[in-house]
């Protein structure tokens, strides 16, 4: 045997290779392990969540009604007043992780998130105006959160140019259009009915408070979407990371792969805006600690995914728990502990000399 | 004499980027089985014009053609499993190791359903062997030094398998024991039947391993042929402006430019030192 070869070998540890038939893919068991644990830790939080309330139950109850087998009362309380928002949590969060992955790979930027780029004030702002015009029904706000959102999107391509939709200069721009949208926003606000101002500033700290199917149903079905073009175009994205001169050497059609999963993650943001708000910080960190985690370079975007909807279970339910007959929107909690990471992130980096 | 034949060629080609133009109505054949070395003066457009032949820079006008047919019209990834270029810089993602900076060469040769096949972890193992980056297989890319760098990025240009090989610069940052490696490699690729082009920046490098030369100023050629027709002294003033002597390599019997010693003032006359 060539201890050479051996060698050479040893390093798809990490990706280990699958073959079904004369089908073969290769998948990291690391990221595998990673993504199925905090898919776990995200179901049994909102199991924890759902025993919570003026009612509570315990996590045997739970889950026996959530099976269909509870009695009459709890199937009622489980299944029709707390399941719809224990779902819209882990569809938010594992929509604004998958969309802090596609965005923080395409820009190649580890603050390349939607909160950072100016979507999720793009998306209040569309909230904000509709509250202005139309008095903010629900669904004007969830209309309101997607167009701003997209709109943003369109204005951000626009000023960034065809050839420069990557790296510094989207991060420059986003910030640049986040800021005035900032400022968009106070005026807008100043501009609104007192009740409707009232309603508009609840929805822009970011809340799961009474949220039903309306609300899930269109991030679950977006996320369904996004999976599928991102396992599509997975291999694509992971060899745009060379560069775009490497990857297109390499045959990959940057600009319809980058133009694709930049429509899905925007998307994906505004969705997630529109069931919960601008619920911060969770586009940002997800994707960075599934990276710390598994351990590989790429998008991680399953990993940041199941992530992503176990950080906002676990903030929700925090929120419900911690300061006690007091609840605090998600969109608060979730501020707190990534402004708390944000710093960690950037003292780290900065004894580690890479800034 | 009839031109050897070229898979390879350009004619009319105008270059530019944005509205800046670089090269006007350049005509360019890469010989077959050739080992091309392109030379010339820093932000003469030799990167622009290796862009333009893989197709990843869109000529503002001319035609680019590969085996008789226009560039434009070949499959991405057929293309890319016929013609490879290593960029004069890439970035590798953060975090990424040297196996899986390879491997990200096999792309072309994948698919959805057909990701990784043993076949793929045997022309990796055998690119970075051929580098001599296979010690180094499972290191990060971040931890590596300049010249190990450069020799990952070759095996994952070599994981591509392509018949045509264009290299911007692939010595830069080496040592000089490093450079002949890698030039000795490139020799070898040659041998094996690849058409390798390459831009170096050692005039005397190029005229020992180069087969054809070609010299570019200004985005235009300024002379292509055998090394020993094209290095010769007044050539070398003409395209960088520099005084030197062409001898023959002891080694080799290639030319080999000595640069002509400087008239240096004495240094009373420049400054006083004191
Ligand atoms: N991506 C780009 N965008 C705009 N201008 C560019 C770009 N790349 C190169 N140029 C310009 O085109 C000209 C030719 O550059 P090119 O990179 O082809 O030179 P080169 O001969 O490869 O030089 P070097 O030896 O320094 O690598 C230069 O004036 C350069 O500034
Ligand atoms: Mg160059």
């Amino acid at each position: 045997m060539n201890p050479i070869r051996t060698r050479a070998d040893s390093p798809w540890g990490r990706g280990v290779g699958l073959r079904v038939g004369g089908l073969s893919w290769r998948v990291s068991p690391r990221a595998l392990v990673v993504a199925v644990v905090f898919a776990v830790v995200a179901v049994v939080v909102s199991v924890v969540s759902i025993g919570g309330g003026d009612y509570p139950m315990s996590f045997g109850e739970v889950v026996r009604a959530l099976a269909g087998r509870g009695d009459a009362s709890t199937d009622f309380i489980v299944n029709q007043l707390r399941l719809p928002r224990a779902v819209t949590a882990l569809a938010v969060g594992a929509a604004l992780g998958l969309a802090g992955a596609l965005f923080q790979s395409l820009s190649r930027n580890p603050l390349g998130s939607p909160d950072l780029l100016g979507f999720t004030q793009g998306s209040a702002t569309g909230v904000l105006v509709a509250t202005v015009l139309a008095g903010g029904s629900g669904l004007g706000l969830a209309v309101g959160a997607v167009t701003g959102g997209v709109l943003t999107g369109v204005l951000i391509v626009l000023l960034v140019g065809r050839n420069g939709a990557h790296g510094q200069r989207l991060v420059l721009v986003g910030v640049g259009v986040a800021a005035i949208l900032t400022g968009v926003n106070g005026y807008l606000l100043t501009k609104a009915q007192i009740t409707d101002a009232a309603r508009a500033v609840l929805w822009l700290t970011g809340s799961l408070d009474g949220r039903d199917w309306k609300q899930a149903t269109p991030v679950l079905v977006m996320l369904a979407i996004a999976v599928a073009v991102t396992a599509s175009c997975g291999r694509a994205l992971r060899t745009i990371e060379l560069g775009d001169e490497g990857a297109r050497a390499l045959g990959v059609p940057v600009d319809r792969v980058r133009g694709a999963l930049l429509a899905v993650a925007v998307l994906l943001a505004s969705l997630a805006a529109a069931a919960a708000g601008p619920v911060s910080f969770v586009a940002l960190t997800a994707p960075q600690l599934a990276r710390r985690l598994t351990r590989s370079s790429g998008p991680n975007a399953l990993p940041a995914a199941c992530l992503g909807a176990a950080l906002l279970a676990a903030a929700d339910l925090a929120g419900q728990r911690l300061v006690p007959g007091h609840q605090l929107p998600v969109g608060v909690v979730t501020g707190l502990l990534g402004g708390g990471y944000l710093i960690w992130l950037l003292t780290t980096e900065r004894k580690a000399g890479r800034l | 004499m009839t031109a050897p034949a070229s898979r390879l060629t350009a004619s009319g080609l105008t270059l530019a980027y944005d509205r800046r133009v670089i090269t006007r109505d350049l005509d360019v054949a890469v010989p077959d089985r050739s080992f091309t070395v392109v030379v010339g003066p820093n932000a003469c457009g030799k990167s622009t014009l290796l862009r333009a032949l893989a197709r990843v820079l869109r000529p503002v006008a001319g035609t680019v053609m590969l085996d008789g047919e226009r560039i434009s019209s070949w499959p991405a990834r057929k293309l890319a499993r016929t013609l490879g270029l290593l960029p004069q810089s890439s970035v590798a993602p953060e975090g990424i190791t040297v196996s899986d900076l390879v491997a990200r060469g096999r792309y072309p040769h994948q698919g959805i359903l057909r990701q990784w096949t043993r076949e793929d972890a045997r022309v990796v193992a055998e690119s970075m062997r051929a580098t001599g980056v296979e010690e180094l297989a499972s290191r990060g890319v971040d931890e590596l030094s300049g010249g190990q760098r450069q020799r990952v990025w070759i095996a994952m240009a070599l994981a591509q398998q392509t018949s045509l090989l264009l290299l911007d610069e692939p010595t830069t940052f080496l040592d000089i024991a490093h450079q002949i490696e890698v030039l000795d490699l490139c020799a070898r690729l040659h041998a094996e039947g690849r058409t390798v082009v390459a831009v170096l920046h050692d005039l005397n490098q190029a005229a020992r391993y180069a087969t054809h030369l070609i010299a570019m100023r200004d985005g235009r050629i300024v002379a292509e042929g055998p090394p020993a027709e094209v290095v010769t002294a007044e050539r070398v003033a003409e395209v960088f402006g520099l005084r030197c002597r062409v001898i023959d390599d002891p080694e080799t019997g290639t030319p080999l430019v000595v640069p002509a010693a400087p008239s240096i003032p004495a240094a009373s006359d420049v400054v006083k030192v004191t």
